[in-house]
C-alpha cells in the first residue's frame, strides 16, 4: 500500500467525518443505540435470565460489543450507496485518485466509529457493574478482535453498499441478515433454552464463535454448550480465523464489486 | 448531401505533441449492448480552442465526453488527451483534465469551500495551497459570500458554479463540460460564458456539450453534430450554416389543413426541401440566393394560401440541426430558441 493512497483515504475519510459533523443523528446507531440496549437488557431481561458462573451483566457485554459491531455494517453500506446513487463518485473517479483509496476512506471513517462504539459499550459496561478478571494481555487481545470483527462488518458493509445500490434497499436486507444472524446466537440468552433446531444453528452460528471468544478472553461468564462443533469449543481460535476470512472475504469483494460497479 | 460535410476519417492527422492541451480522437466507438452510443468518433482538438458537442439526448455526446475523461472504455478505436491515451495513460489524463459532468458532483453535506479543498488535496496539493485556490476560485465564481455553507442548501445554478470550480482546482489543459448551462437561468449562463472565453484566451482546451444552438454557436471554433452516435456533421459554425444555405425563409400560414400545399408551392424558390413546422404552422423554407420576397408573397397569394407573415432570416443552427438530424428524428429540440437570434 502506498503512502499516496494512505494519504488520499485519509482526506477522503475526512468527508465521511464532516458528514456526521453536519448531521450528528449519524451518530446514534454507535452511541445511544449501543448504549439503549445494554441499560434495557440488563435491566428488563437481566432479572428472568440465570447465567451459570457470573451475573447477567457480565454475560452480556460480549454480546452486545458484537452485536453492534455487526450491525455496524449499515453505515458504511449506506454511505457508499449514497455516494453511488449519487454524482459525487464520477468526481472522485475523474481524479488522479487510486480507486482502492477510496473505499480505504470510507473504512478509516467507519472505523473510527467503531473504536467510539466500543469505548463507550465498555464504558457503560464498567459503570453498571461489568468487570474482567482476565489478564491484561488477555483483555488486550479481547479489544483486539473486536477491532479485526469490525474490520471485516465495516468491509461486508461496503460490499453490500456497492452491491444493492440504494440506501433505502441496505437496511432492509441488512436487517434481514443481520437481525437473526445476532439474535439467533448466545449473544442475550443461553441456547439451552432455544428449541433444537435454533440450538444448532446458534451452535455453528460465527456470531456465537465471537461472542464466546470475547466472553472468554474477557474473563467473563460462558454459555454451557449444548451442540457441540469444533469453532464453538474453541471460541479464541476460531474466531481469529473467522474474522481473518471475513476480513478478506469482505476486502476482496468490496473491491471486486466495486471495480465491476464503476467499469462502463 | 450533408455526408460532404463529415471529414474524411482516413487521413492521418498529426499527433500532437505530449503535455499539449489537445485532443486527438480516432475511430471511436462504444457499445453498450446491440446498441452503439457512440460511432466512429473522429476528431482533433487544438490546444487553446473550444469543440462543441451538439445532439438531442442519447446523441453520443455524454458517451463522448465519459471516454475522454477516462470514466468510460471505449469498444473501439482510440484518444489521447493532452497527449496521453484515455485508456493506458488514464491515471495521467487525470491529471491534466477537468471535468464538469451533467450531474452536480459536489458533496451536499459540504461546504463549498471543503468541497474545493477535499478535490485539491486529492489532487495532491498541499493543504495551504489546496485552500489557496480553492478560495480564489471561489472569488472568481462569485461563490465567496456562501463559502461557509452547506452545498445542498445551494440553488441549482450555484451548484454548477461550484461544480465548474472543482473542476478547474488542477489549473485543468483540457476542460470537459457536459451540459455545462442546462438549468441556469440567462444572466448566469452569460456569465459562464464569458469565464469559458477567458480560460479559452489563457490556453484551456474546452470540449462542451450542449443541446443549446445558440452556446455552440457563441463558443464553439469547430462543431461536431451527433445523432444515435453517428457524426453528422463537422466544421465550424459559419462552415454548417453556409453550407445548408445561408438564407431562410419563414412563411407562418393561417390554416393547418394548407400546410402540405404551401410547402409544394414554395418548392420553386427552395435550395433544399422545406421543412414544415405543425406546432407553429410555420414552413421553413431555405431559399435559393436572389429570391424576392414579393414574388414568394405573389405566388402564395395566387396559390390561394393565406400568409400571415413571411419573414427571411439568416440560418442559425437550429437550422442545420433540423436539416441534418429530421430525417431520424422529427422533432425539434425542446431546448432550442430559433426566434431569439432571428
Amino acid at each position: 500500500m502506498s503512502t499516496s493512497v494512505v494519504r488520499d483515504a485519509s482526506v477522503l475519510a475526512r468527508r465521511n467525518l464532516e458528514h456526521i459533523r453536519q448531521i450528528p443523528e449519524k451518530l446514534t446507531n454507535v452511541t445511544v443505540q449501543p448504549l439503549m440496549f445494554v441499560l434495557l437488557f440488563s435491566y428488563v431481561f437481566g432479572g428472568a435470565i440465570r447465567v451459570e458462573g457470573g451475573t447477567y451483566k457480565e454475560f452480556l457485554l460480549g454480546g452486545i460489543l458484537i452485536q453492534t459491531l455487526a450491525f455496524a455494517m449499515m453505515q458504511p453500506a449506506t454511505s457508499i450507496a449514497t455516494d453511488l446513487q449519487e454524482g459525487v463518485i464520477d468526481r472522485f473517479r475523474s481524479l488522479p485518485t487510486r480507486r482502492s483509496a477510496y473505499l480505504l476512506g470510507h473504512y478509516f471513517a467507519e472505523m473510527i466509529g467503531s473504536i467510539v462504539t466500543i469505548a463507550i459499550l465498555c464504558g457503560t459496561g464498567l459503570l453498571i457493574g461489568w468487570r474482567t478478571s482476565a489478564s491484561i494481555l488477555s483483555v488486550a487481545q479481547g479489544i483486539l478482535l473486536l477491532l479485526v470483527f469490525a474490520t471485516a462488518m465495516i468491509w461486508l458493509g461496503l460490499w453490500l453498499g456497492i452491491f444493492v445500490r440504494s440506501p433505502d434497499a441496505v437496511m432492509g436486507i441488512g436487517f434481514i441478515i443481520v437481525f437473526p444472524a445476532t439474535f439467533v446466537s448466545n449473544a442475550f440468552v443461553p441456547p439451552s433454552s432455544m428449541p433444537g433446531a435454533l440450538q444448532w444453528f446458534a451452535a455453528v452460528n460465527p456470531v456465537s464463535v465471537f461472542i464466546s471468544a470475547v466472553r472468554e478472553l474477557f474473563g467473563n461468564p460462558l454459555t454451557p454448550v449444548t451442540k457441540h462443533v469444533w469453532p464453538i469449543d474453541h471460541p479464541v481460535p476460531a474466531a481469529w480465523i473467522y474474522s481473518v476470512a471475513l476480513v478478506v472475504l469482505g476486502v476482496v469483494s468490496a473491491q471486486r464489486q466495486y471495480k465491476h460497479r464503476t467499469t462502463e | 448531401m450533408y455526408e460532404t460535410l463529415v471529414r474524411d476519417t482516413d487521413q492521418p492527422v498529426p499527433q500532437p505533441p505530449v503535455g499539449s492541451g489537445g485532443v486527438h480522437v480516432t475511430g471511436l466507438g462504444k457499445r453498450f449492448g446491440d446498441l452503439w452510443a457512440l460511432r466512429n468518433f473522429s476528431i482533433t482538438v487544438t490546444p487553446g480552442t473550444v469543440l462543441g458537442l451538439l445532439g438531442h439526448n442519447g446523441a453520443g455526446k455524454t458517451t463522448a465526453i465519459r471516454i475522454l475523461t477516462t470514466l468510460s472504455q471505449p469498444t473501439e478505436g482510440r484518444a489521447t488527451v493532452a497527449g496521453f491515451d484515455v485508456v493506458r495513460d488514464a491515471a495521467t489524463v487525470r491529471q491534466h483534465i477537468g471535468v464538469a459532468s451533467q450531474q452536480a458532483t459536489v458533496d451536499g453535506l459540504m461546504s463549498a469551500r471543503l468541497n474545493l479543498q477535499t478535490i485539491g488535496r486529492l489532487y495532491g496539493m498541499p493543504r495551504r495551497e489546496a485552500r489557496e485556490r480553492g478560495d480564489a476560485l471561489l472569488e472568481q465564481l462569485d461563490l465567496t459570500s456562501f463559502a461557509d455553507g452547506l452545498v445542498r442548501t445551494y440553488s441549482g445554478g450555484m451548484r454548477r458554479r461550484l461544480d465548474l470550480a472543482a473542476s478547474l482546482m488542477n489549473r485543468p489543459a483540457v476542460l470537459f463540460l457536459d451540459e455545462p448551462t442546462t438549468g441556469l437561468d440567462p444572466l448566469s449562463r452569460s456569465s459562464l460564458w464569458d469565464m469559458l472565453r477567458d480560460l479559452v484566451s489563457e490556453g484551456t482546451t474546452v470540449i462542451l456539450t450542449t443541446q443549446y444552438l445558440e452556446e455552440a454557436d457563441q463558443l464553439a471554433d469547430d462543431i461536431v453534430v451527433l445523432d444515435h452516435g453517428e457524426t453528422v456533421a463537422h466544421g465550424t459554425p459559419q462552415d454548417l450554416k453556409s453550407r445548408i444555405g445561408e438564407q431562410r425563409l419563414d412563411v407562418h400560414i393561417s390554416d393547418i389543413t394548407q400546410l402540405v400545399a404551401a410547402q409544394q408551392t414554395l418548392l420553386p424558390y427552395a435550395d433544399s426541401e422545406p421543412i414544415i413546422d405543425e406546432a407553429e404552422c410555420v414552413i421553413t423554407v431555405p431559399i435559393k440566393p436572389g429570391t424576392r420576397i414579393v414574388d414568394v408573397v405573389r405566388t402564395l397569394d395566387d396559390a390561394g394560401i393565406d400568409a400571415i407573415d413571411v419573414a427571411r432570416r439568416e440560418a442559425t443552427l437550429d437550422d442545420v440541426f433540423v436539416a441534418l438530424t429530421h430525417k431520424t428524428q422529427t422533432e425539434r429540440p425542446n431546448n432550442a430558441s430559433p426566434q431569439e437570434q432571428s
